[in-house]
């Protein structure tokens, strides 16, 4: 996509409901997927989808978001707002790839974890800490996709991969910009300045460091095709340069342990 | 060299918590009564030396108020042992966001703080730890890069010297100002966090009012044992976003400690007044001397 797109217009193209979804990627470029469903501790959470499949003949965990297509789906999925049990089964499913020797790869659009009362009654926040933590130390390679909204926290606990690779209009952000333009300013209606400053596009967090490849998309949102040549391209690349890692765990701790290093003053190590 | 500085640091820090020592939370504002302050929960006129002999604890309905992070420190370590990690080390501004530099700047100086967490070594009743002690004066203790990289450090300390690892978190989550970078410090944290535990070291979590968003999806949730602080908001999600997502009003307690332990996510509430020995006892449980 050649032309130049604003912050803005960016955020409005990831949550573009016509563009291909996590699961269009899973089934467009994975064979033989078996999907496994829930946390073993409560229950099974729409949102998130994972399972064994196929990848050019090896076998690989895919865990996807999941907004759903139909409103039934939307709903159930809370508009691709995991649960913790969500978290807690993808957590899972990485477990038993670590056992079995399996990469991990997963794709990842979400507005963010599901802020609501039984989700916070169910810790929230110890399934996506816990997550956090197992991943670093996952002994699996792992790579990450950010396909188009990734929305905080929520998003990162699906996300420390070996690499992290975003398309070219997906975002990620630590807030969404209409929650940072009424936190810092008290003034919602400034989201289109909020896109701006945060900093939020797959360009501004490469130069940041923060992934590692930008995937190219064509002009078309609908252009599946394109897409999942496009993607295949870039997947088995860093698929195949993580497969090499000596150590996938240490990677990922030293990898993590480097974010934001360049704007720390003072402190001698 | 560098090291007589640092001595002569901890010296001066050691002193300067003695003469302010634990003080009331805030120092009084012009107009403020000198004499009285009254509890912000219950309304009940407390006389300021009844608030530094309670540390900040309401003697009327118990309210827990806020802790500097030096009080925080003065209240559980033994007398001299402080020693701050990474004193110097703060973060700058990524995003270049208007007015940022400018704010920590001007609460550096009116706190003393250079940043919303205070790592240290030192001892209590004899045994050496490492501490971490988030301030909520800086920036509601808001974790960006410095924050992160602070906390990250002290479980490295921590972990190559063999001690224990205490957090006291305040914190309403990841520094918006920092942007991206701050939601990075959460895996940071959570990866120094795990390398540290999987050595065999113990970290406590100790969980004070608020602890929520970026904090408590991070390192906060991952202690060995987690420790709350009575009334304490807890939570991933503000109560205020959960209101208007499922559009309803939350029932009373929701997010407080006791609401935690009761769901499973605290082994124990405890008052200020029983932190230390509390603490104590458990690093003794865990401890190789006999």
């Amino acid at each position: 996509m050649a032309k130049e797109l604003t912050a803005a217009q960016r955020v409005a193209l990831a949550r573009d409901p016509r563009r291909p979804s996590p699961e269009d990627y899973l089934h467009g470029l994975f064979t033989d997927f078996f999907e496994q469903r829930g946390d073993r501790l409560f229950g099974d959470d729409r949102s998130i989808v994972g399972g064994i499949a196929r990848y050019h003949g090896r076998p690989v965990t895919v865990i996807c978001t999941r907004k759903g297509k139909t409103l039934e789906e939307h709903l159930q999925a809370h508009f691709g707002m995991p649960e913790p049990e969500g978290y807690r089964k993808a957590r899972r499913l990485m477990e038993q790839a670590e056992k079995f020797g399996r990469p991990i790869i997963t794709f990842v659009d979400t507005p963010g974890a599901y802020p609501g009362l039984e989700a916070e009654e169910r810790g929230q926040a110890d399934a996506i800490a816990q997550n956090l933590a197992r991943m670093s130390s996952l002994t699996v390679p792992f790579v990450a996709v950010i396909c188009g909204e990734g929305g905080s926290g929520g998003a990162l606990a699906l996300s420390m991969g070996n690499r992290v690779l975003m398309l070219e209009n997906a975002v990620y952000s630590v807030l969404s910009p209409e929650g940072f333009a009424s936190i810092l300013w008290k003034d919602s209606s400034r989201v289109e300045e909020a896109c701006e400053v945060m900093k939020l596009t797959a360009q501004d967090l490469l130069e940041l460091g923060v992934i590692d490849e930008i995937v190219p998309e064509p002009e078309e949102l609908e252009s599946l095709g394109t897409r999942l040549r496009i993607m295949d391209a870039a997947l088995t690349k860093h698929l195949d340069a993580v497969v090499r890692l000596k150590d996938p765990a240490r990677h990922r701790q030293e990898k993590f342990a480097a974010m934001g290093e360049a704007w720390i003053r003072g402190g001698k190590t | 060299m560098s090291q007589l500085f640092e001595n002569r640091r901890a010296r001066f820090l050691e002193l300067r918590l003695r003469r302010k020592g634990s003080g009331v939370p805030f120092a009084p504002k012009p107009g403020m009564d000198p004499l009285f302050d009254k509890c912000p929960q219950c309304g009940q006129a407390v006389s300021k030396l009844d608030w530094q002999k309670t540390t900040g604890v309401c003697p009327n309905c118990g309210l827990h108020r806020p802790l500097t992070a030096y009080q925080r420190l003065y209240t559980l370590l033994d007398s001299g042992t402080f020693r701050e990690l990474n004193p110097t080390l703060t973060g700058r501004d990524p995003l270049h966001f208007p007015g940022y530099k400018e704010k920590a700047a001007g609460l550096h100086s009116r706190t003393g703080l250079g940043e919303a967490v205070v790592t240290a070594t030192g001892t209590m009743d004899g045994m050496s730890v490492v501490l971490a002690v988030m301030d909520s004066r800086f920036l509601m203790g808001s974790m960006g890069v410095a924050v992160g990289e602070k906390i990250a450090r002290a479980a490295r300390y921590a972990q190559k010297k063999k001690l224990p690892l205490i957090i006291f978190c305040a914190s309403g989550g990841a520094r918006m100002q920092e942007g991206i970078l701050s939601l990075m410090q959460m895996a940071k944290t959570a990866a120094a966090i795990e390398s540290f535990q999987k050595s065999g070291g113990l970290y406590i979590s100790c969980l004070t009012n608020p602890t929520t968003g970026g904090v408590s999806a991070s390192f906060a949730m991952l202690g060995d044992i987690t420790l709350a602080e009575p009334r304490a908001l807890i939570g991933f999600a503000g109560p205020r976003v959960i209101e208007q997502t499922i559009g309803q009003k939350l029932p009373e307690g929701f997010q407080r400690s006791e609401f935690l332990q009761e769901h499973g996510f605290v082994d124990a509430v405890v008052p200020r007044s029983e932190m230390r020995e509390t603490l104590v006892r458990l690093l003794a449980l865990h401890s190789k001397r006999r």
